[in-house]
């Protein structure tokens, strides 16, 4: 849709915004769901006095430093974008929302730190404080995703402000923000989502090792831990995501009408499995009766709200976040199936090591990140054209700047760098590793020892 | 004091302490740079590499703590810096991700070529960013910004203050990483590499220290408020940076690296906190006041109980970093940067 009174910075604003928030998000996952599982496997080892989940805790704590340096880098980037790209928001709003920000600030302090401390620990401080040292990291990601999804949650149900006929903020109430009804929520299925993208991706590296004949107790380690994680996640999500879903028909009408793709508003509405809109009417698709209303309302006759409920200029693109839902649905709930399966087969002491369910493994991998993407997808384009529901239009909080292109074009090459860059650097941590070779170069960017080839460097003893 | 006042010094002591703790921590790009080919800069980029990897997140978190303060506190600053000053900044958001990641991505690089990569990668953005953030002082000093973001996006930020801005925070950051490398090369008992940094960074201290003189002269003319306030009450800040400077040569020159930090810190923070002094009680100079700026009375409440939290739980846990860094193989030292270790593979 072109508007005439669009900003020239809306468009580039919002791809960058996608862009970067998409990349983002991903990798936050790591910040929020990794300490946890590092911390079992290390504590294994130490209660056991296990070398091989030790030397593995060693080597996810290294992962560890990689992603959170990607992490907190590309969540700088989004604390400046915040003003490059949406100075209507943040000149308006920037009070309201922003006490979650502050709290995330502190989180991400304790988090820095703290991994700091556990990276640098290693064979440096006493086994438990070591351990210990890794709690604060957690409990921050765990702060620190709250508080970020509380300003989400926030865009979707703005509370805590009052607006007044000239459309001032007025009577800020920052607490309302932070604790706002559909946080928690909202904060359940993210940190949930964390664990099971997380879970699955990690054990789907360890399930390709171990397709590939390297069944050896670190590889089984390294994916059972992760995968129990994700698998109770995954079983929980579902709920989690139905609670969270049924407070749309009252907040979010359009959002839900757009996920439901129901032209116009019925009750006792189907569930729609596929489908697309094309000029108003829905093509392609299979209803199941009544389901629709189930789903949405929790009862076989509720009035699902449809996508006409609201003025053309006001509704989001219903079938990008179609697809995308039941994206999400579709594979959480594959994911969900598989999880249970492997905690059946883990009680029963089968094998969990078959070839099929290595073969799901391998796969799990990727689809739980295009199920968190997916379910992102649905939150953030359900909530258009809005950046603050039904108060603040996107292309009114948009930037006026004309070069954004520049900066979105110099955004995606450097993105594009940093995830090749990334995995390729990971990808040979781990080869170097297989081959029992250091991960650290000998002198890191020297070809000698530095000891015997530097004419710099003589280490000399200092005269007492 | 007005609640704003007292968020606006909270946001400016994280000012202070991004431009000391972030300002040495991207100054040993300067050195990574100009350290040598493979073979001779090879202690010296390991020096850098163990004194930056326990601390250069947490280091970094002090900007993160600046913008959301700043956003929060004073929405409509902020949206107007953002809006004049989108070009530096989108420049230094751009360098932070390259400066982050090729630190990161080079410790664990595989070949010498690709940890070449990443360390230029590294070494060039941590040069590129201080400017930024320089040119962005100097365009809200010399009133360039105006209340409602309508400033021109070009010549806001590349006027003669600006320039001189980034020019002298580039070289101040490459002062205090000198002087922090060169103790903690001492600490850790490299004292040829010690003394190869002393003459080097001696010489970029005296360059600093010209600049700053010289800079008084651009002052004048660029931004003739904060140039009256430092010649008046100001001064104070003038004279305690130049004698902390001064200070800071001379220990550097009898090797006194340890003392030389302080001395450095003290330098360098007293040139910021005198443009805060002189600014006072502007936002953005000349154009928007603390009190006109601040954002809803119950979000500065939220901010102020945010501060304590920060003291109450950062500080003492940035404190245990940073001593234990430093008291690890070698004598104590009570400061900043991390010290130097062998990192154990594995």
């Amino acid at each position: 849709m072109i508007f005439a009174d669009v900003p020239p910075g809306l468009a580039p604003a919002r791809e960058q915004m996608a862009l970067s928030l998409g990349w983002h998000i991903v990798i936050a996952c790591f910040g929020v769901a990794f300490p946890a599982m590092i911390w079992v496997v290390h504590r294994h080892g130490i209660r056991n006095d296990d070398p091989v989940a030790l030397g593995l805790a060693k080597r996810w704590s290294k992962v560890a430093a990689v992603l959170f340096a990607l992490g907190a880098v590309s969540g700088t980037v989004l604390s400046f974008e915040m003003g490059l790209m949406w100075p209507g928001l943040m000149g308006r709003f920037g009070d309201v929302l922003g006490l979650p920000f502050a709290v995330e600030g502190l989180a991400f302090f304790v988090e820095a730190i703290f991994l700091g401390i556990y990276l640098f620990g290693w064979g440096r401080l006493p086994a438990r404080t070591h351990l210990r040292s890794l709690l604060p990291v957690a409990a921050a990601g765990v702060v620190g995703a709250y508080s970020v999804v509380a300003v989400n949650a926030w865009m979707n149900n703005p509370t805590g402000f009052t607006l007044d006929s000239a459309g001032n903020v007025t009577n800020v109430r920052p607490m309302r923000v932070l604790f706002n009804r559909m946080a928690v929520l909202q904060f359940a299925h993210m940190w949930v989502g964390a664990f099971m993208l997380v879970g699955f991706v990690v054990a789907s590296v360890y399930a390709v090792g171990i397709r590939r004949g390297r069944s050896d107790t670190h590889h089984r380690l390294g994916f059972i831990v992760p995968f129990a994680f994700a698998s109770v996640a995954a079983i929980a999500q579902p709920f989690i995501g139905h609670v969270t879903g049924s407070r749309l028909a009252k907040d979010q009408p359009s959002k839900l009408a757009a996920i439901e793709l129901a032209p116009t508003s019925r009750a006792n509405a189907p569930l729609l499995i596929g489908g697309v809109l094309v000029d108003g009417n829905v093509r392609f698709g299979i209803d199941i009766p009544r389901l629709g209303s189930v789903v949405a309302t929790n009862s076989l006759h509720g009035t699902v709200p449809g996508i006409d409920g609201d003025a053309p200029a006001d509704r989001p693109n219903a079938n990008v976040v179609h697809l995308a839902f039941q994206t999400m649905v579709g594979l959480g709930t594959a994911l969900a199936a598989f999880g249970m399966s492997f905690l059946v087969r883990w009680r029963r002491d089968r094998d969990l090591f078959g070839r099929w369910a290595m073969r799901g493994a391998v796969a799990a991998g990727p689809a739980a990140v295009v199920a968190l993407e997916a379910g992102w997808i649905t939150s953030e384009v359900g909530r258009q054209p809005w950046i603050v529901f039904r108060i603040l239009r996107v292309r009114d909080a948009a930037s006026t700047a004309s070069g954004l292109w520049w900066s979105f074009a110099a955004m995606t090459i450097v993105y594009g760098a940093m995830t090749f860059f990334g995995i390729q650097v990971l990808r040979s941590m781990a080869r170097r590793w297989r081959e029992g070779s250091s991960i650290d170069l000998p002198t890191p960017y020297g070809p000698r020892d530095p000891q015997r080839s530097d004419n710099v460097t003589a280490r000399v003893k200092v005269k007492p | 004091m007005t609640l704003a006042t007292f968020v606006a010094a909270v946001l400016f002591a994280g000012v202070l302490a991004y431009a000391i703790f972030g300002g040495a921590d991207f100054g040993t790009g300067f050195w990574d740079l100009v350290a040598g080919n493979n073979e001779r800069g090879g202690p010296q980029r390991t020096l850098i590499d163990q004194s930056l990897g326990p601390v250069w997140e947490a280091n970094h978190v002090w900007l993160v703590f600046v913008l959301v303060f700043l956003w929060t506190g004073f929405p409509r600053a902020f949206a107007a810096i953002s809006t004049t000053l989108v070009l530096p900044l989108a420049g230094a958001a751009l360098g932070i991700v390259a400066r982050g990641s090729g630190f990161a991505l080079r410790k664990f690089s595989e070949t010498l070529p690709t940890a070449r990569f990443f360390g230029a990668m590294f070494a060039l953005s941590s040069i590129v960013t201080p400017f930024f953030f320089g040119t962005v002082v100097g365009a809200i000093a010399s009133g360039r910004v105006d209340a409602d973001g309508t400033s021109d996006r070009w010549t806001s930020w590349t006027g003669p203050v600006s320039i001189l801005g980034g020019v002298l925070a580039v070289l101040t950051c490459a002062y205090l990483a000198g002087v922090f490398l060169a103790a903690d090369a001492q600490r850790t008992e490299q004292l040829a590499l010690a003394e190869h940094l002393r003459r080097r960074v001696s010489v970029v201290g005296i360059v600093t220290g010209a600049v700053v003189l010289g800079g008084a002269i651009v002052l004048r003319s660029g931004a003739s408020g904060i140039y009256q306030r430092l010649s008046g009450r100001g001064v104070v800040f003038v004279v305690l940076s130049g004698a902390a400077g001064v200070m800071s040569l001379g220990l550097l020159v009898r090797r006194r690296y340890r003392l030389a930090r302080i001395a450095t810190t003290l330098a360098a923070g007293s040139v910021v906190a005198g443009w805060g002094f002189a600014q006072y009680p502007y936002v953005l100079f000349g154009q928007v006041t603390i009190d006109n700026a601040a954002g809803a009375r119950s979000v500065l409440i939220g901010l102020t109980v945010v501060a304590v939290l920060l003291l109450v739980i950062v500080i003492p846990s940035l404190a245990w970093l940073f001593r234990l860094v430093n008291q690890h193989e070698g004598p104590r030292s009570p400061v900043v940067l991390g010290g130097a270790q062998k990192v154990d593979d594995g």
